[in-house]
């Protein structure tokens, strides 16, 4: 292992990947609103209804998130259930 | 018919006016005839960057609002031929600036230059769309910085869809990342954003690399841009930029720490 190698092993703890991993999301969620996508929180709302018409559930409990990777994007609805 | 080259951010104090000085006097140098026009109505900082705060009479809103000609408000270069400054008004509101009118400036500037240098105000209102809405390229200046990266995505989304080359459906406007202040030291030890993360997340191609420098503050000081300044590696990068820009094949430099600290940093700097 040479001297770079060193130094660079340790980068991965710095908070530049954490900067990094942060602007890779909230750069793909706005271009993602950019592209005429901005129906997110209109959609949010309506799943939520959907959802609510059913189980009684808070508006906490339902995260969704648009996410982009590799020229595919991700759309992750987690609603958390009461029990 | 002149090159409209637009210097611009989103995010405030990144670098975009000393850029914007250090270009407009690197292609100068290299013989090309340029204008630089400072777009930051009533904060104006391009004259004092390039030393000549002290000739300006008229400015870009006078000549907009027909109170002098053109060639009353340029102001030629004292040390570099082939350069004008078009100094902004430091009394007026950007709302002065109007596109009919900047429209009007550029056409006429276009005649008599090869490059007009836009240096584009912060943010993303009124200011910066009268200095990116008629470019050719945009020189996206950056610092490896969280809001920095995330403003200059904004802006490029303005780029793609209100410019006019995107209004008017022509030939987009060519992007160039600049990424300034960058400090090789922090990069090795992770707490900064290094260059394939920016160029990753912006997906746009890199035109340059600006160290952190003392050279650059010296520079404004002194009132002479820091590309005159052979000797430092500010001065050194920018005149890079320059000749990449006019598509020269120039090799990076200055991303790695300088040599001679090297041991100091190993036993020094852990921890
Ligand atoms: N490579 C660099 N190294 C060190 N300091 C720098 C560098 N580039 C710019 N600076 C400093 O950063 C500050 C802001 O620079 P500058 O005025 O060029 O930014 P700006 O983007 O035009 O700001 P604004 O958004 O207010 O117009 C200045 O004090 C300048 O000296
Ligand atoms: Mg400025």
């Amino acid at each position: 292992m040479n001297i770079m190698q060193l130094f660079r092993s340790r980068k991965a703890e710095g908070s530049a990947a954490i900067a990094k991993e942060r602007l890779r999301i909230i750069v793909a969620h706005e271009r993602g609103s950019r592209n005429g996508r901005d129906f997110l929180p209109a959609m949010e709302r309506d799943i939520l209804k959907v959802v609510q018409k059913y189980i009684a559930v808070q508006q906490e409990c339902i995260d969704i998130k648009l996410d982009a990777q590799d020229g595919c994007s991700i759309l992750e609805v987690n609603v958390q259930l009461p029990d | 018919m002149a090159r409209i080259i637009v210097v611009t951010s989103g995010k405030g104090g990144v670098g975009k006016t000393t850029t914007s000085a250090s270009i407009a006097t690197g292609l100068a140098l290299k013989g090309h005839k340029t204008v630089v026009i400072d777009f930051d109505v009533g904060l104006r900082n391009l004259d004092l960057l390039m030393g000549c705060e002290r000739r300006v009479v008229y400015d870009f809103v006078n000549v907009i609002n027909a109170e002098a000609e053109l060639h009353q408000a340029l102001i030629r270069d004292k040390r570099t031929e082939n350069l004008a400054i078009l100094p902004a008004s430091q009394t007026r509101d950007k709302e002065a600036l109007t596109l009919e009118g900047v429209e009007k400036v550029l056409n006429q500037l276009s005649k008599d230059f090869d490059f007009i240098v836009c240096d584009s105000p912060a943010g993303i209102e009124h200011g910066a769309m009268m200095a990116l809405y008629f470019a050719d390229e945009a020189i996206i200046t950056t610092n490896p910085e969280v809001s920095s990266v995330r403003d200059s995505d904004r802006i490029l989304g303005i780029l793609q869809s209100r410019s006019r080359r995107a209004v008017e459906n022509l030939e987009p406007v060519k992007e160039h990342l600049l990424l300034t202040r960058y400090n090789p030291d922090r990069v090795l030890r992770g707490e900064m954003l290094d260059i394939q993360d920016v160029e990753e997340i912006l997906a746009i191609p890199l035109l340059g690399v600006i160290p952190e420098s003392t050279a650059v503050l010296k520079a404004s000081n002194q009132g002479v841009p820091v590309v005159c300044n052979n000797d430092s590696d500010a001065g050194q990068a920018y005149s890079d930029v320059v000749a990449r820009f006019l598509g020269e094949e120039v090799p990076h430099r200055f991303l790695e720490p300088p040599k001679k600290g090297f041991l100091q940093r190993m036993f020094g700097g852990i921890g």
